[in-house]
């Protein structure tokens, strides 16, 4: 037998382009950035701008090394995506090195360190952000007051996850009204934040960029087990499911970090026993833990259960039984 | 009357490109001085019956069918076999072939036909066996003989409820079938009738894309009075693919491992049923066919109807072709066609179309990037496999994973290339994949049989060395002044030193018969090693 010909099929293309996929993520980010920009300083806009410059060198740099063609590498704007997610995950006003590490740590170890764009385990953004957590927790968890807290500016305090979870004696009731840091249903500014890239996560699902089934289910459990646990507002409660959804980096998470393909399963099944993972261990993090919000980890938790997810929740290929592919799968293990 | 439709799974919708070619009624594209047929068919070879010099008429057979796979070849015109050699051909893994080149008269002289007037009369055996002496095979590209697809594994009529005609040609720029069922659907109802008589189904479901507007009416009105229901189904790639009409039309899947039959179903292409009618009715063997001619490099793209066997440059001309500024010529469709490095080869009967695209049709695809796995492709995969898995699983060479993922499952329709944003030539990994398993298949099958010619090997040598080993004691017993019996002795005495030598030269001649004896001797360093 001689060796097929090569490049054949198909000699049309639709037009689909990495770059186009990763702009749209890009522009989609705009409204929550916006707002976070707007309750909590100029200083995001700073972050994301130095994370965006430590990305992009540190990508250069990388593909230089690798001896990859740097251009394409950094035109497909899959580190300035990270840049982005990293800059956002960072308190306005945080040291102007702290966005920097982090962008070396996610670009060079998060991502190059596994092989590069599609084929690094953990997002990258995550992974920068959680060793930046876990490497200057005082740092990393001092939030400027949202705006309208009737606080001096610059005052920086923790945020409304961290009050619902320290508290051990106000009704939730009387927490929000005594509290500053709580807004009209979420954290205050959070939930405005939440908002924006809610929007900016519809606008995705319209253009078919990713489908609905990772957030949905994600929000959906979030919601569920925060309704489990809300104990009618008492001293004990873990807070509203609106408060978990509409605060911290639920809807970040839930549309652009649990979305990003590399890290996540490929399958339909995948998608969603992923997004039910991620938003029971979001609220048992945020509930339990000592960490300023769970979305981080339980999305990191989620990436290393990703390529067995995609092993057992293959779909019925067309012609075959469920039975037929589940005999084979256990023949070839 | 309209069926009820299934969806299907996955597809796209590329650019049909389909009025580039679709205008123009069928051109007969004339009789071109040499005609040549490739004798490679699917599994074998086809095997000539006449030789070189020899006159035929339009419609005799040259060569009959190396197996049950294969259909046998007519002359498509008069004139005289010019050579039997080898030629270039179109094909995914053989850029050659042996041709039978016949040189036409231009006579167009037919041998005699004897036409059936009321199939209706014909008992099926003998309908099938007309149609697999008139060497008809499934038109639509795959070129599977209709008479072994009518009969299956069992050697008789198969057994079916729905008899389904593919008029649904979903592929871009492919025109063939359109134009062919607006021009003489007459034909292909008679196609379909013999079909009927055959298999006797319950029902006929005719599938035609809903963008084929003039083809479904055309087709309507053709069916009216008979029990074929002409179906407008979803224009939408690959509804064309067979598995994938049946899946619209039925809303049953045709099981992996098995055929359309284990389900009930034939399916055949509007194409073939006009083939059928001219090899049932007319007794015209399948000597020509419709072939699309597109893309921008040509002025006058249409629908010729060709004669088997006319060299592509010569259809091209008729076209108006430009070679000066074609960059791209594919033989099929935009979505599987294959790409030809010459245009310097014959039409066959599974040639559909050929495309001439210029730079600016067919510009340079960007290089592929990485996977980022994003799922695009699998949304669109009619089979519902998981490109991307497969993709990661034939770049890591993993096999047990490729057959967990269903590799053989995927018919190779590049919708997955289509959508993929990263720009990776999926289908094509997914071929290749194929072959390196299936020439994997094959070794491993030899293998058993190369173990017994190793073990049949290693007995010869022992005895090879042994019988070795005994000559050398004979030519020791010889020197030591025994005189050996097989060499006669010459009658005057010499003297020891001339004895001496004489007794070298018949040890070389000992060895000479030991080697002609046996296999060729190894050196003799490699004598000890198994």
């Amino acid at each position: 037998m001689t060796r097929p010909l090569k490049k054949m099929l198909p000699q049309t293309h639709s037009g689909a382009s990495v770059s186009d996929v990763m702009m749209w993520v890009l522009l989609a980010m705009l409204p929550g950035i916006a707002a976070q920009t707007y309750f909590f300083g100029w200083g995001t806009l700073l972050n994301i701008f130095l994370c965006g410059l430590g990305c992009v060198a540190c990508e250069v740099f990388a593909l230089h090394l690798r001896g990859r063609d740097i251009r394409t590498g950094v035109m497909d704007l899959s580190a300035l995506i990270t840049a982005v997610l990293l800059g956002i995950t960072l308190p306005s006003g945080a040291t102007w090195w702290i966005p920097l590490l982090g962008s070396a740590f996610a670009i060079l170890l998060g991502k190059h360190a596994y092989g590069g764009l599609g084929q690094n385990v953990f997002n990258p953004a995550m992974a920068g952000y959680v060793f930046l957590l876990l490497s200057f927790p005082l740092a990393m968890t001092q939030w400027p007051a949202p705006l309208g807290t009737n606080t001096i500016d610059g005052t920086t305090m923790a945020t409304a996850l961290h009050v619902v979870r320290e508290n051990q004696s106000l009704l939730m009731a009387d927490l929000w009204q005594r509290q500053p840091l709580m807004g009209s249903w979420g954290g205050r500014g959070w939930e405005w934040v939440n908002i924006g890239f809610l929007a900016g996560g519809l606008l995705l699902l319209h253009r078919k960029i990713f489908s609905w089934h990772a957030p949905l289910a994600m929000l959906a459990t979030l919601a569920f087990c925060s309704a489990i646990f809300y104990d009618n507002g008492s001293s004990a409660s873990g807070g509203s499911p609106t408060f978990h959804l509409f605060s911290g980096a639920t809807m970040v998470g839930a549309f652009f970090i649990l979305t990003e393909p590399v890290t996540s399963p490929t399958t339909t099944r995948g998608r969603l026993i992923a997004g039910v993972l991620v938003g029971a261990l979001t609220y048992l993090l945020r509930h339990a833990s000592s960490y300023p919000d769970g979305v981080a980890f339980a999305i990191l938790l989620m990436n290393f259960t990703a390529p067995l997810l995609d092993q057992y929740t293959q779909p019925r290929a067309l012609g075959h039984t469920r039975k037929t592919l589940r005999n084979k799968v256990k023949s070839d293990d | 009357m309209n069926a009820p439709l299934w969806p299907m799974r996955g597809g796209i919708t590329p650019p049909p490109n389909k009025q580039q070619s679709n205008a123009a009624p069928i051109r007969f594209a004339g009789i071109p001085p040499e005609l040549i047929f490739p004798l490679s068919q699917r599994h074998s070879a086809a095997i000539p019956v006449v030789a070189t010099g020899q006159q035929v008429l339009k419609g005799e057979l040259i060569a009959r069918a190396g197996d049950e796979f294969g259909a046998p070849l007519h002359a498509s015109s008069s004139g005289e076999i010019i050579a039997i050699e080898t030629r270039a051909i179109a094909h995914e893994t053989a850029h050659t072939s042996r041709c039978i080149v016949l040189r036409t008269d231009g006579n167009d002289s037919w041998r005699e036909r004897y036409p059936i007037v009321d199939f209706a009369q014909v008992d099926a055996t003998q309908l099938i066996e007309r149609i697999r002496h008139a060497g008809v095979i499934g038109a639509g590209g795959a070129g599977f003989p209709a008479a072994r697809k009518l009969i299956g594994d069992k050697n008789q009529p198969q057994s079916i409820s729905t008899l389904i005609i593919n008029g649904a040609e979903c592929e871009p720029y492919i025109t063939a079938d359109d134009r062919l069922m607006r021009e003489r659907a007459h034909e292909i109802v008679q196609g379909i009738r013999v079909l009927q008589q055959i298999l006797q189904p319950q029902k006929t479901l005719f599938g035609i894309e809903d963008e084929q507007a003039d083809a479904l009416t055309a087709m309507r009105a053709a069916t009216i009075g008979t029990d074929i229901h002409v179906v407008a189904v979803p224009t939408l790639y690959p509804t064309g693919g067979e598995g994938q009409l049946i899946q619209v039309l039925t809303g049953n899947e045709v099981p992996a491992a098995g055929n359309p039959a284990d389900i009930g179903v034939l399916c055949f292409n509007v194409g073939t049923a006009a083939a059928i009618y001219r090899a049932v009715v007319l007794d015209e063997p399948m000597l020509s066919r419709i072939v699309t001619i597109s893309g921008r490099a040509c002025s006058h793209n249409g629908n010729f109807e060709v004669l088997i066997g006319t060299p592509l440059p010569a259809l091209l001309a008729q076209a108006g072709y430009n070679a000066a500024i074609n960059t791209t010529l594919i033989a099929g469709g935009a979505m599987m066609g294959l790409p030809l490095k010459t245009a310097d080869i014959p039409i066959t009967k599974t040639s559909h179309c050929f495309i001439a695209g210029t730079a600016e049709e067919f510009p340079q695809l960007p290089a592929a990037q990485a996977c980022i796995r994003c799922g695009y492709c699998s949304e669109v995969c009619p089979a519902a496999l998981l490109p991307q898995q497969l993709y990661a699983h034939a770049r890591a060479g993993n096999d047990l994973q490729l057959h967990a993922h269903h590799l053989f499952d995927c018919i190779e329709c590049g919708a997955c290339d289509f959508i993929c944003p990263s720009h990776i030539p999926l289908a094509q990994q997914f071929r290749d994949a194929k072959h390196e398993l299936r020439v994997l298949a094959f070794e491993q099958l030899q293998a058993p049989i190369a173990k017994q010619r190793f073990i049949a090997h290693q007995a010869r040598t022992a005895r090879q060395q042994q019988e070795r080993e005994l000559s050398r004691q004979q030519r020791l017993r010889n020197t030591a002044g025994l005189e050996p019996e097989a060499v006669p002795q010459p009658d005057t005495s010499t003297p020891a030193a001339e004895d001496n030598k004489k007794a070298a030269i018949q040890a070389a001649i000992a060895r000479a018969k030991a080697k002609k004896a046996g296999a060729p001797q190894r050196p003799a360093d490699d004598q000890h090693k198994p």
